[in-house]
């Protein structure tokens, strides 16, 4: 869409911005990438009353535009670099109210830079139940700029925002807050000759920045590290008196436009909460309850619809087998691209319902409360008190919970938790487990509540939350963090979730999942479709022959299910994925595993939960959930032809279970998080430790029971 | 004395900082010199802690708040 002015949002965290960016865009918004860096570029289209366009650009929460993490050192580069696409021809600031004095900080930062700027007064509501009285009109007049009193949540004020945004001037008007240039006067000068800039605050900005700014050129930036070593500049020093400065000029202007009365010191609501919420007690106990809760609705909620997509996608392609004519293209389609697309959107249900918790946890201020209470257990192993939800997640699905991990600010933190998420157990392993277990526990109770293969299974379960745990532990001290660890973080008023920011996260992590990972997921399930569909040379029409002989069309005729089930089962093994099976057989042998097995291991290396179906089709059986029990039957009395004794044994498939423990057999996961890193490297790390984990593992295991 | 030897419910007036690069946060964060400060509350296992400072409500550790010094 064309624009006719580019406006940036600009704010501290949990001051609205996003609620008023989806208010000004409606759903007229895309979510992207910022170019290199995984935060989330959110750009919206608002019509003006003058019927113009304005692109609007959601830029990161941030308290300064000295940046403290990756997310806010996007805000100054877009406001800066005025050869960026997204480049601002006007900068909305929106300020809370009822927290004039730390948000006008950023605001005279941004005001300094001279582009055009409006101040959105946002939270005016919450200010008049505080007793705060703002004079606008002498605020304005003070600061030489527009301001429009808001508020976002209740779509006040917003048409006067808009109204504001078409009449905003094409050069900036605002007044001068401090005195930059005494900060570093030679060193500003410099620069500003130097690196042919005008305005003295961008140019203390290029001291500070240099270093991180794309736009300037190597050699640009090597020329300001001189400067400022022939200056003596020191970088926090500087932040240090630049920030004190600028308080002394809010101070003043707040003195002469802002009153608030007095009132007793009596406890605010949202303290009374907080006694609640983060009690000794209660606090652990609430929020085991809310994380059970919401474990169990992304298990029960999405059963339902994920039944009826991936019952819609069985039909989808029983029709169009039955419409298109026969041949490879059809097989193409509907059983590599369509088999694969259904893969990918059986995610949707799940991953809405985790955003719909994560969204409400974090609206309310919730989340800070989490991050508040866990800090100091999950900081020990590594992690960080915002790692609870994606890890908790994964028991559902790794795929949303990586993709959770964004409301982690601290690089390190989010990487770890990132490459640790998919060792719990997440419910595509559940059938796997439910079936190998099935087949070597006895289904009996031992003293008398507990089932032996209902405490096989928690086992599995709390097994892989300690091998999460243990590997975090070990990461944190491999990985080198980049910045340093900070814990200075906002705690914000309790408030009610807003039900439209709820639904526009449902929507845009379903719509980003569906589309970022959707390719890689599409293209791996049809390379796998063609290993397990094609053979080399004549295999396949030799299968073709054997199946035309007298005795199988004779057979066809009585048990015309049979046939096909032998001859899907002969055409798997002869395939390339079948002679796959073959190769890596003496690899997986010291693992107990036999050649069938290594075919399952192949054709589940994109979904774990394949596993089961190429069991039933290695057996000659329909695999249907329903029809669990004809396959372990089969499995059951599967001996080996070497020494015919049973193949699975306790030790095989206590060792199976350790490999589908371990391995990283999702390619969902491998496409989300490598969208989630930007670099192929932590994938193929990610792959490669868990691989060997899993080989360990399962070597170990076997070899005990063996 | 220190902002962690403050107990909950306790006040006190920040005067200096012990370490520059933590100060530069907490001073973009409205923890200012002359500023006063009350502890709301201790996490539940004993760190971070939660104060409030120029009328709303910051979490930091227990070895950050030591580096501000009270008057």
């Amino acid at each position: 869409m064309k624009a006719d002015i580019r406006v940036a949002l600009v704010g501290n965290p949990n001051t609205g911005k996003s609620t008023l960016f989806n208010v000004l865009t409606g759903l007229n918004q895309k979510i992207g990438n910022f170019p290199g860096v995984t935060v989330d570029k959110k750009v919206g289209y608002s019509t003006l009353p003058d019927g113009r366009t304005a692109q609007v650009i959601d830029l990161p929460g941030t308290y300064s535009l000295y940046p403290k993490s990756r997310d806010e050192s996007i805000v100054f580069s877009v406001l800066a670099d005025r050869s960026n696409e997204l480049s601002p021809d006007l900068v909305v600031v929106i300020l809370d109210a009822t927290n004039l004095k730390r948000n006008l900080l950023l605001y005279t930062q941004v005001a300094d830079l001279k582009i055009p700027v409006i101040i959105a007064l946002n939270m005016m509501d919450m200010a008049k139940k505080d007793d705060i009285t703002i004079d606008v009109d002498a605020f304005a007049a003070k600061l030489g700029v527009p301001v429009v009193p808001i508020s976002a949540r209740k779509n006040e004020g917003t048409d006067q925002l808009k109204q504001a945004i078409s009449f905003a001037n094409k050069i900036a008007l605002q007044e001068e807050s401090i005195d930059v240039e005494t900060i570093a006067p030679q060193l500003i000068a410099r620069i500003k000759q130097d690196i042919k800039v005008d305005n003295p605050y961008f140019a203390l900005q290029l001291a500070h920045q240099h270093e991180t700014l794309t736009f300037l050129t190597p050699q640009q930036s090597s020329h300001i590290e001189e400067l400022e070593k022939e200056y003596g500049f020191h970088s926090q020093k500087a932040q240090g008196a630049e920030t004190i400065a600028r308080y002394n000029f809010i101070n003043d202007l707040l003195y002469d436009t802002v009153t608030q009365k007095i009132t007793a010191e009596d406890e605010t609501l949202s303290n009374r909460i907080d006694k609640v919420l983060t009690h000794k007690i209660f606090g652990f106990i609430i929020f085991l309850a809310i994380l059970l809760f919401m474990f169990q609705a992304i298990f029960a909620w999405s059963a339902y619809p994920m039944g009826l997509i991936s019952d819609f996608f069985v039909w989808a392609q029983s029709s169009l087998h039955h419409y298109l004519p026969a041949g490879p293209l059809t097989n193409l389609l509907v059983d590599g691209v369509i088999a694969g697309l259904s893969g990918v959107m059986v995610f949707i249900p799940q991953i809405a319902i985790l955003f719909a918790f994560i969204s409400i946890l974090e609206d309310t201020g919730y989340m800070s409360r989490v991050t508040f209470m866990m800090d100091k257990i999950m900081r020990k192993v590594g992690l960080n008190g915002k790692s609870v939800v994606p890890l908790i997640g994964g028991f559902a699905c790794a795929v949303p919970s990586i993709m959770s991990t964004r409301t982690i600010e601290n690089w390190k933190d989010r990487m770890i938790t990132i490459m640790v998420t998919p060792l719990v157990t997440c419910s595509a392993r559940l059938p796997v487990y439910t079936l190998l277990i099935s087949l070597v526990v006895p289904n009996k109770n031992i003293w008398w509540i507990f089932n032996m293969q209902g405490l096989a299974l928690t086992a599995m379960y709390l097994f892989s939350l300690v091998s999460a745990v243990v590997v975090a532990w070990v990461m944190k001290y491999i990985l080198k963090g980049r910045e340093r660890g900070y814990f200075i973080m906002e705690l914000p008023v309790y408030r009610m979730p807003r039900w439209s920011n709820v639904l526009h996260t449902m929507y845009d992590r379903s719509k980003t999942f569906v589309i970022q990972a959707g390719k890689v997921i599409i293209a791996v399930s049809v390379i796998l479709w063609v290993l397990a569909s094609y053979g080399p040379g004549k295999r396949m029409d030799n299968i073709a022959q054997k199946y035309k002989q007298p005795e199988f069309t004779a057979l066809q005729k009585t048990a015309p299910d049979s046939v096909r089930r032998m001859m899907a089962s002969d055409k798997l093994e002869n395939s390339y994925a079948g002679m796959l099976g073959h190769v890596i057989e003496p690899a997986i042998k010291p693992l107990g595993f036999d050649w069938k097995i290594g075919i399952a291991l192949i054709t589940s290396f994109a979904a774990r939960e394949v596993f089961v179906g190429t069991m039933a089709t290695m057996y000659s059986v329909d695999g249907d959930a329903e029809k669990m029990e004809s396959v372990q039957q089969k499995m059951g009395s599967a001996k080996n032809p070497d020494t015919g004794q049973p193949v699975f044994t306790l030790a095989v498939a206590m060792s199976l279970m350790m490999f589908y423990a371990f391995a990283m057999q999702c390619a969902s996961t491998v496409a989300v998080v490598y969208r989630e890193t930007k670099d192929w490297r932590w994938p193929a790390a990610q792959f490669a430790y868990m691989t060997v984990l899993a080989y360990t593992a399962s070597i170990i295991t076997y070899n005990i029971l063996k | 004395m220190k902002l962690s030897q403050l107990k909950v419910g306790e006040k006190g007036t920040v005067k200096e900082f012990t370490d520059l690069e933590m100060s530069v946060k907490l001073m973009e964060m409205g923890c200012l010199p002359g500023e006063e400060i009350k502890v709301e509350r201790i996490a539940p296992l004993g760190d971070p802690i939660a104060i409030n400072v120029a009328g709303y409500q910051l979490s930091l550790r227990k070895r950050e708040a030591s580096t501000i010094i009270l008057q």
